[in-house]
């Protein structure tokens, strides 16, 4: 593997990125959103005393919630159908470069540019805390960031799965954004629904929480940043019981497995059919 | 120089490429004759190891399924349906291509110049007319003066003025020693260049004589 040619492929996927209007949009809306609650965390914070970095890493989570997923689904599921689509996908892989040389290249270029729209909304939101606030909890924010690009990258390697199965362009759209609907909003109805039918058991309603990327970086977080999971019931505090200080390790394992699994699916079906 | 020995491709249920059996001698240049749909731009795709296949397949001693990346190194490729990624100028795509095949930039830019292309360079790639992308393509697939060029129907969509330019191209080429594997569906181009004419009709090879043995073309469409 010819690391000079995977960083070539890397900075034309960073550039496509930035000229991606749908990005550029998504990017900027995290952005603005980030600074908008941080400025509103910050307007209690004299009638509460409440530090500033922890309670706007709290008010931020939903946020997060809401646009990361969408902006990982969108950006992984038009990085390779859309250059099939238009016929550059051949013309590349006609070029002395091997399948896996493209695969990884186009990945890092658009988990690179998902980075720094992560880093470009948080740091924004922290220098607005910081100059108001201080750097008081200030390690609490790096743990939502820290989660914040797992998220990213567990919903980007979904986005790569659309894009590899799916062959036109506006359906890896559509997928995508179904996709984002039911991880945001249909599978917290499901569950709900699920458990009050079957009667589920506290523990089994935990684990099949956890068949949601966004429901385990929830729990994470709020598992790091109060070190209790009371506001998630009893599922909450078997996962508390049972897993303990394996809580957030455990999460991180589940989310990994949300970024690797999905990704090696979309590997070795880019490698099976790649231009056909 | 190539050696294919029992290609078969099958999409499916469709048989693309019928146990086909080929050898390109260095410096030759041959062409690829055949109805929409016999196999032709499928025979350039498995030669350029983009595509699985079954058969045995040697570019100048390495297998292509093997090897494809140092393979892909001796070949330039100008595609059938040229399109060229959104957004991007000419001498982006020109550079873009030069660093993944590790050519000069100064080489790159020789070339654009040669070639007419540098007045467009910051031209999106994707506006340049017929000709034009083209011409950007052979810029492309000559960067690194590859021994091989593989050339999918070049002169379907162009006019006559330019059609003429490409082929004077194609001579020269041919006269620096290339092995051109190009596909085709004109008989003058196939008369004035080529030195051999391999017909394909359904995936099968079947017709490989020179081009002067063959009395009837019309008998081929």
């Amino acid at each position: 593997m010819s690391f000079e040619t995977v960083r070539v492929i890397m900075e034309k996927e960073i550039r496509d990125a930035l000229r991606n209007r749908w990005f550029l949009v998504i990017s900027a809306l995290f952005t603005l959103l980030s600074v908008a609650l941080s400025l509103l965390g910050l307007s209690g914070l004299g009638s509460f005393g409440i530090a500033g970095f922890g309670r706007t890493a709290a008010s931020l989570l939903n946020l997060v919630l809401l646009i990361v997923p969408v902006m990982g689904l969108l950006l992984g599921a038009m990085s390779i159908v859309g250059e099939r689509e238009q016929g550059t996908l051949v013309t590349l892989l006609a070029q002395p470069v091997t399948v896996n040389e493209v695969f990884l290249g186009k990945y890092l270029g658009a988990t690179a540019a998902m980075i720094a729209t992560v880093f470009l909304g948080f740091g924004a939101s922290a220098l607005v805390i910081a100059k108001y606030a201080g750097f008081e909890q200030s390690g609490d924010y790096l743990v939502l960031v820290l989660f914040t690009i797992l998220l990213g990258l567990a919903y980007l390697s979904l986005g790569f799965c659309v894009s590899i199965f799916v062959k036109r362009h506006a359906t890896a759209v559509g997928v995508a954004l179904f996709i984002w609907f039911l991880f945001m909003f249909l599978s917290d109805l499901g569950l709900m629904g699920t458990a009050m039918v079957l009667k589920l058991s506290p523990g089994a309603l935990f684990w099949l929480v956890l068949i949601n990327p966004a429901q385990a970086f929830k729990i994470a977080v709020i598992g790091s940043l109060q070190k209790s999971l009371e506001a998630f019931g009893a599922a909450g505090l078997y996962a508390s019981e049972t897993l303990g200080d394996w809580l957030v390790p455990a999460l991180s394992a589940v989310m990994a497995a949300w970024i690797l699994f999905p990704l090696l699916a979309a590997f070795l079906f880019f490698r099976r059919r790649c231009v056909e | 120089m190539i050696k294919i020995r029992r290609l078969t491709k099958r999409f499916k249920k469709v048989v693309a490429l019928d146990s086909v059996d080929l050898e390109v001698q260095p410096g030759e240049v041959l062409a690829l004759w055949g109805p929409n749909g016999a196999g032709k731009t499928t025979l350039l795709r498995c030669l350029l190891g983009v595509i699985p296949f079954e058969g045995d397949i040697e570019v100048m001693g390495m297998d292509v399924r093997r090897q494809g990346k140092e393979v892909r190194r001796l070949i330039g490729y100008v595609p059938q349906e040229i399109r060229w990624h959104l957004d991007q100028t000419v001498w982006e795509t020109v550079r873009f291509y030069a660093r993944l095949r590790k050519v000069a930039l100064g080489r790159a830019e020789k070339l654009t110049g040669d070639w007419g292309l540098s007045e467009a360079k910051k031209k999106l790639a994707q506006d340049l007319s017929g000709g034009m992308k083209q011409k950007l393509a052979l810029v492309i697939a000559l960067l690194s003066d590859p021994p091989i060029l593989f050339l999918d129907e070049p002169t379907s969509s162009l006019d006559v003025g330019t059609r003429m330019e490409f082929d004077t191209a194609l001579e020269r080429l041919k006269k620096d020693g290339k092995t051109l594997l190009f596909c085709t569906h004109r008989f003058s181009e196939v008369r004035r260049i080529a030195d051999r004419l391999v017909v394909l009709e359904s995936g099968f090879k079947k017709v490989d004589a020179r081009p002067r043995e063959i009395k009837n073309f019309e008998e081929y469409i």
